[in-house]
């Protein structure tokens, strides 16, 4: 699929309502979380894994698929969710733990379920890639359309879980993409000291897939690079290995302040946002008036669904035990 | 072991099968009737899983409905997880109950959680095989039971059929059911050629056709009015034995085989007990934190008057299990075992 203006607006706007989206979390989270910080209280509690920096991985991918096709993404899912059009206000409340919530609050911000868009999460590291290759192998041996894409963070794929479907999928050529967001640390370790391999797409040669490492958190670029993996899964090639480098802006979560990163590193990080939005200026695909007020309604349907689930009612305490059977 | 009562309900027979012909039986037929069910796991192709249940599968259905796989539990368990959620009813051998050492986090994590964490939109359509137990000098890595480790975790079904009759009808209910089930078999009741002569008490007479046991029905193979003893699997023979020595002793035993672990049929046992008065549960699992006493809390908590003795428990002592043959012989529950606790409540009144 061509890279056209249409994409490269559509890639902006759902940059954009992640990093809006964040940034209200963000807020909310530190209600009722001062002056002493407890993960516990606050309308937003437990463990938040925000996008901050890594929204190109999200668009240039996910802005390829369509319906049939399925999105798995790991414990840090925000941007990906919003990409994939899980449904904001739904998504939020499930945040706040409301009985609206995507799971009726039974799921939480980390296990992100949206069927009506093949939308999923598994918060344990590596282990969303099985799951995600099961998907698309019932599309393979049914011959139904579509392909599974599956996001982990570089870590990841020292998981055996990585080694393990990265065979099958290989294998079986499974029409299956396993992204990998190079945000260069898992929680405090830098890349340099958990991975022996710079670049894991290298590690496709052990299973006989493409792999491909796409630098500068660009999302055209990835586009690029994801437009020739989907084709090639659509095509019953087989998967690829697909690692983008990113910038984790935050720390790993809200309350981390991230000290183990040197100064230095920190300050060259580059919001990939900002520098969207000038290349859309100079390229003449946005105009500041267009650009204004796009963002003003990003920001408007933000506020929609953060309104929303603080609106809407917690569950029922016994509601706690509904839903363990099908 | 007499015909089951209820064989009638699918109609006579006089076909005595082994557990793992009457499993494959309804393996074969569920996916005659529905192509969305498929085996997934090691060895499942050309040898029809170790312990027998897909035997032939491939060679009637091809390699996409009786996958082979890597010895990659991890991977093809997750792979099973996705197919599952995307509406197709896989049917997973993982072999040996001891691996799931490798693969636990699909079992616990994943699979079990799904269907709750996503608030009901995604199901799990999943029917693991399982071989379980000791009692052949295998080994502390391939002899365990394990049950309360699976029982413990919510959103897991789980049966373990005692004999032919009930691998059939459990096997036909754990493939249509919409949740992650556990088809657990004890190694020795399932007639494997590569354990001698088959367990004559886990064979029985298995109807051609269709037919369903539900879960959670336990099943009361012996009336009695003296003891209750509980077994599951093949501690179920172990209770049939000690019943038969202990009415030559003049001691009447009511003998209960649960069939379905998760859930419990905590009603059945209630009665029974309710009845005699005294309880022996006989477990292969280790003794502590398990389904021996999952099963007399759960009496005691409900009308603790019922009780004319304490509780006993025969069940594998917290140990891994030992090669050699007298000290694996030692820790085993058997007939022998069950005799003794009971004899020790009996002379307690």
């Amino acid at each position: 699929m061509a890279l056209d203006q249409a994409a490269q607006r559509w890639m902006y706007e759902r940059m954009l309502e992640s990093r809006y989206f964040d940034d209200a979390i963000f807020a909310a989270y530190f209600e009722g979380k001062t002056p002493v910080f407890n993960m516990a209280k606050g309308p937003v509690p437990g463990e938040m894994h925000q996008s901050f920096g890594q929204e190109p991985c999200a668009v240039g991918i996910v802005a390829q698929l369509g319906p049939d096709d399925v999105v798995g993404a790991a414990h840090r899912p925000h941007h990906v969710a919003i990409a994939r059009g899980v449904d904001l206000s739904r998504m939020a409340a499930e945040l706040f733990g409301k009985k609206t919530g995507l799971s009726g609050g039974r799921g939480g911000h980390m296990h992100l379920y949206d069927k009506s868009v093949n939308f999923f999460c598994s918060g344990i590291i590596g282990e969303g890639l099985g799951p995600a290759a099961g998907m698309a192998l019932a599309r393979k041996v049914q011959n139904l359309p579509g392909i599974a894409v599956s996001y982990i963070g570089e870590a990841a794929a020292n998981q055996g879980a990585f080694h393990e479907v990265m065979n099958m999928a290989s294998l079986w050529k499974l029409p299956f993409i396993c992204v990998i967001e190079d945000n260069k640390y898992g929680v405090s370790v830098p890349k340099r000291l958990s991975t022996a391999v710079e670049r894991s797409p290298n590690r496709g040669a052990a299973y006989g897939c493409f792999g491909e490492y796409v630098e500068g958190n660009d999302p055209d670029k990835i586009y690029a690079a994801a437009a020739t993996a989907i084709a090639r899964a659509r095509a019953g090639e087989g998967p690829t290995i697909l690692e983008l480098e990113t910038e984790r802006l935050h720390g790993h979560f809200i309350g981390d302040p991230a000290g183990y990163r040197p100064e230095a590193e920190r300050n060259a990080q580059q919001d990939p946002i900002p520098v969207y939005r000038e290349r859309l200026l100079h390229t003449q695909v946005l105009d500041e008036t267009s650009a204004t007020a796009l963002e003003a309604a990003v920001k408007q349907r933000v506020a929609v669904a953060i309104r929303f689930a603080r609106d809407s009612a917690y569950p029922e305490p016994a509601e706690a035990l509904d839903k363990l059977y099908a | 072991m007499a015909a089951p009562p209820n064989a009638n309900s699918a109609g006579q027979s006089d076909r005595i099968l082994t557990m793992a012909r009457a499993g494959r039986e309804a393996v074969i037929s569920e996916m005659r009737k529905d192509p969305k069910v498929f085996v997934i796991g090691e060895d499942v192709g050309k040898l029809g899983g170790i312990f027998g249940t897909a035997v032939g599968v491939q060679d009637e259905f091809g390699f996409w409905r009786a996958i082979d796989t890597p010895i990659s539990e991890t991977g093809f368990i997750g792979i099973a997880c996705g197919a599952a959620m995307a509406g197709m009813r896989p049917l997973v051998e993982l072999a040996y109950v001891d691996f799931f050492g490798v693969c636990f986090n699909q079992i616990y994590n994943f699979a079990a959680k799904t269907h709750y964490m996503s608030g009901g939109q995604y199901k799990m359509p999943m029917t693991m095989m399982i071989g379980v137990g000791g009692g052949y000098n295998n080994a502390a890595q391939h002899s365990q039971t394990v049950y309360g480790t699976f029982a413990h975790m919510p959103g897991i079904k789980i049966v373990v059929p005692s004999n032919a009759y009930d691998a059939k009808g459990l096997m036909h209910s754990c493939i249509q059911d919409d949740n992650l089930t556990l088809w657990m078999v004890h190694k020795a009741t399932c007639g494997l050629g590569w354990l001698g002569a088959p367990l004559k008490t886990a064979m029985a007479a298995v109807p051609e056709a269709d037919y369903l046991i539900p879960f959670g029905e336990a099943r009361v193979w012996r009336e009695g009015t003296d003891v209750t003893l509980v077994g599951l699997g093949l501690t179920v023979h172990h209770c049939l034995q000690a019943a038969d020595l202990l009415a030559a002793n003049g001691i009447s035993a009511e003998v209960i085989d649960l069939r379905s672990l998760v859930p419990l049929d905590r009603e059945t046992i209630f009665a029974s007990v309710s009845k005699t008065g005294r309880l022996v549960v006989v477990d292969e699992d280790y003794l502590s934190f398990g389904v021996t006493g999952e099963i007399i809390a759960s009496i005691s908590e409900r009308d603790p008057r019922v009780w004319k003795a304490p509780p006993r428990r025969v069940a594998y002592p917290d140990v891994p299990v030992p090669f050699s043959r007298p000290l694996e012989d030692f820790c085993m529950p058997d007939a022998q075992k069950v005799m003794a606790a009971v004899k020790s409540i009996m002379v307690t009144q």
